[in-house]
């Protein structure tokens, strides 16, 4: 694994096709230094848990913007604990209203939630920070 | 005048402008004035015409809004038929003229309420329709003779659209009577709405056979609905939403002919879908200007000799893209912007966004306060009163004639390529959106572009509007009733009716009518897309960002 380079796989979970946010997002990580992987659309939670595994990324973002993210995080977060993975940090993204993105990060199933409007740079500078504290800790 | 104007612009003070850069929402630099030295002359007769006249610059109908206001279609949807035939009822009454269907994710791919894929989608971005029980139930008591409605569905729009029109039966109306459309626009799905199932040919397949079945069966609906609203919705520019979108269009009207149909006989039905952003006068021109395009090239390269044939009626809907989730409010100012933009630019039917969809589905509240902000630009603000006003300004005219030459040099592009279909799979759209999605992305973050309590005039705030909220049981209920279906209905009748749709799928047959007798029995729609898949095939595309 390439200890200086971060790297963050971009999954669409479900049947949403809005992949523009996650696209931009891909983009602005891979211009910020980040290896990035993009799932493409219409993965199941399985897919995305296997392909992050199996490209070894640091992170997982979800880009969710079919009001199914209460379903598909706690899954992704189930299944990372199965495999065994659970050093993988999970956060996302999408048309996810406040009290839900409370829910989601206290039951602990996203580190962050990052909404509409949010500048790629802060999204940047939040991915690098928690991987510093993360392998800080490792 | 030359001499006057060359005076002016050594005396404009360029140095004491605000910050710009002064450009459209496309990144479109502007002028600080158009005068009739720095803009192109315009020919009235054969640039612009009369409204109803070629090149329909000016509009499509000879009255436009003096005749009839634009139909107010709010695009509506959620949880199960029955709450959603409650908002159609509440949207009808409150002045709606049009209905318009949003379905969910599941409906939308083809997979039923009780598949695995559905968990967790059902009922939550539009209406969860698994069967013509489910139609039935989404237009109770709504007298189809009497309304038109809109359907948004593509890839499986052929099962959708059959059982709109045995519902219809149902109710006692026959399918020549029947007015309304049906998106069924696969090739902008491959380049932007990523809503497919199938592989481009039988897709085409399907839409042609659609294009064929309605001329013999369903003359007063409109086919299909070329967008180009979600190209914009995905980042693309103004210009690049105006020329992939007539592409699409040319490339659908030379799949007719290849199918063996006479121009005539289908492109009438053919109708269109803009978005409106928040750039006025951008989008203004880009609409008057898809009116000459189309009518020309319908004209001169398709040979089409109804005059029905050429012109481009259209649905807009106000820019999703362009709403904020902070300071929601906010929101009903720019979608009233962008409505103005529309009816002047001469649009046929318009959705107008309601403040809270970055959020959640529309609210009951929101989309009232939407279709009063149609109702005070059609009934307040004179703009119906007068067709065409912003015709002759000189501004206007040359972003319109900017808008249509930077269209025939995408179409070059494209023939280049070997048209749309060559070039989707190139991911030629698909690249060009994602750049320009990163430019404006980065022109926010560098305040080259501004957006209000976004990047400026920020207010700590909590959310307080609310919320339309999906019911988890929905999903529940909606599984429990599909299974039910499936246990209760003849199966041994289904069965007959989807080997009869595989032989069909099979051969070149027309699939409408086997499609209607499917679902007819109470097939699935999830039940008759699989026996397509086994056939078709599905779609896979290798992303680009």
């Amino acid at each position: 694994m390439d200890q200086t380079r971060i790297r963050v796989l971009v999954g669409k979970p479900g049947l949403d096709g809005h992949d523009r946010g996650a696209k931009v997002i891909a983009r602005a990580l891979r211009d910020g230094g980040m290896e990035v992987i993009y799932s493409g659309l219409h993965q199941t939670p399985e897919q995305i848990v296997e392909a992050a595994i199996q490209e070894d990324v640091d992170v997982i973002g979800l880009s969710i913007l079919s009001g199914s993210h209460m379903t598909v995080f706690p899954r992704v977060k189930e299944l990372l604990k199965e495999q065994n993975a659970v050093d993988i940090l999970v956060m996302g993204g999408g048309t996810i209203p406040e009290e839900d993105i409370s829910a989601l990060i206290k039951g602990g199933y996203a580190e962050a939630i990052f909404t509409p409007g949010t500048p790629t740079t802060d999204i940047i500078e939040w991915i690098k920070r928690r991987v510093k504290q993360k392998e800080g800790q490792g | 005048m030359s001499e006057d104007f060359s005076r002016w612009q050594k005396s404009y003070p360029e140095k004491k402008e605000r910050k710009g850069p002064f450009m459209t929402v496309s990144s479109v630099p502007i002028e600080p004035l158009y005068t009739p030295v720095n803009t192109p002359e315009i020919n009235y007769r054969e640039d612009l015409g009369y409204p109803g006249e070629y090149p329909y610059t000016r509009g499509v109908r000879r009255n436009m809004y003096r005749g009839r206001l634009w139909t107010m279609r709010q695009f509506a949807g959620f949880a199960s038929a029955a709450e959603s035939n409650q908002r159609y009822k509440f949207l009808l009454s409150q002045g709606q003229t049009g209905l318009s269907v949003a379905f969910d994710m599941p409906t939308i791919m083809g997979y039923d309420s009780d598949h695995p894929r559905a968990y967790g989608e059902v009922g939550r971005v539009g209406v969860a329709i698994d069967s013509l029980q489910d139609m039935e139930t989404l237009f109770k008591d709504i007298p189809l003779d009497k309304v038109s409605t809109s359907m948004t569905t593509n890839a499986p729009a052929s099962i959708l659209w059959a059982m709109y029109i045995v519902a219809a039966e149902k109710q006692g109306v026959p399918a020549d009577k029947l007015t309304g459309t049906i998106q069924n626009d696969i090739l902008k799905e491959y380049i932007a709405q990523k809503s497919w199932i199938f592989p481009p040919e039988p897709s085409l397949r399907l839409i042609t056979d659609i294009f064929a079945f309605a001329r013999d069966n369903v003359p007063k609906w409109n086919t299909i609905s070329i967008s180009g609203y979600h190209i914009r919705e995905a980042g693309a520019t103004a210009l690049q939403e105006l020329a992939f979108t007539l592409a699409d269009g040319f490339a659908y009207v030379e799949a007719g002919i290849k199918a063996g149909l006479d121009v005539d006989d289908f492109a009438p039905r053919l109708s269109f879908f803009f978005n409106s952003h928040t750039d006025f006068f951008e989008e203004i021109a880009k609409y008057r200007a898809a009116r000459r395009i189309w009518a020309r090239h319908m004209k001169e390269k398709y040979g089409a000799k109804t005059e029905e044939s050429l012109l481009l009626r259209f649905h807009t809907q106000t820019a999703g893209c362009s709403l904020t989730a902070q300071q929601p409010e906010n929101n009903i100012v720019r979608t009233a912007y962008q409505a103005m933009a529309a009816v002047l630019g001469g649009t046929q039917s318009l959705h107008t966004n309601s403040m809270d969809e970055v959020l959640a589905l529309p609210s009951e509240k929101a989309v009232q306060i939407a279709l009063r902000t149609q109702q005070v630009l059609a009934y307040e603000t004179g703009v119906a009163n007068t067709i065409d006003p912003l015709a002759g300004s000189y501004f206007v005219e040359a972003l319109t004639n900017q808008m249509e030459e930077g269209a025939e040099e995408y179409f070059r592009k494209i023939e280049e390529q070997g048209g749309v279909l060559a070039a989707i799979s190139e991911n030629f759209f698909q690249q060009e959106i994602a750049d320009a999605a990163y430019r404006y992305q980065k022109e926010i973050e560098s305040k080259a572009r501004i957006i209000v309590g976004v990047n400026e005039f920020q207010t700590k705030e909590k959310i307080e509007i609310d919320l339309l909220k999906i019911d988890p049981e929905i999903e529940s209920s909606q599984v429990r009733r599909v299974k039910e279906l499936k246990a209760t209905r003849d199966n041994l009748h289904v069965q007959n009716t989807l080997d009869a749709l595989k032989e069909s799928a099979m051969s070149s047959d027309n699939l409408m009518p086997k499609i209607i007798d499917a679902v007819r029995s109470y097939a699935t729609e999830g039940e008759i897309v699989s026996v397509l898949k086994e056939i078709f095939g599905e779609y896979k595309e290798q992303a680009v960002f």
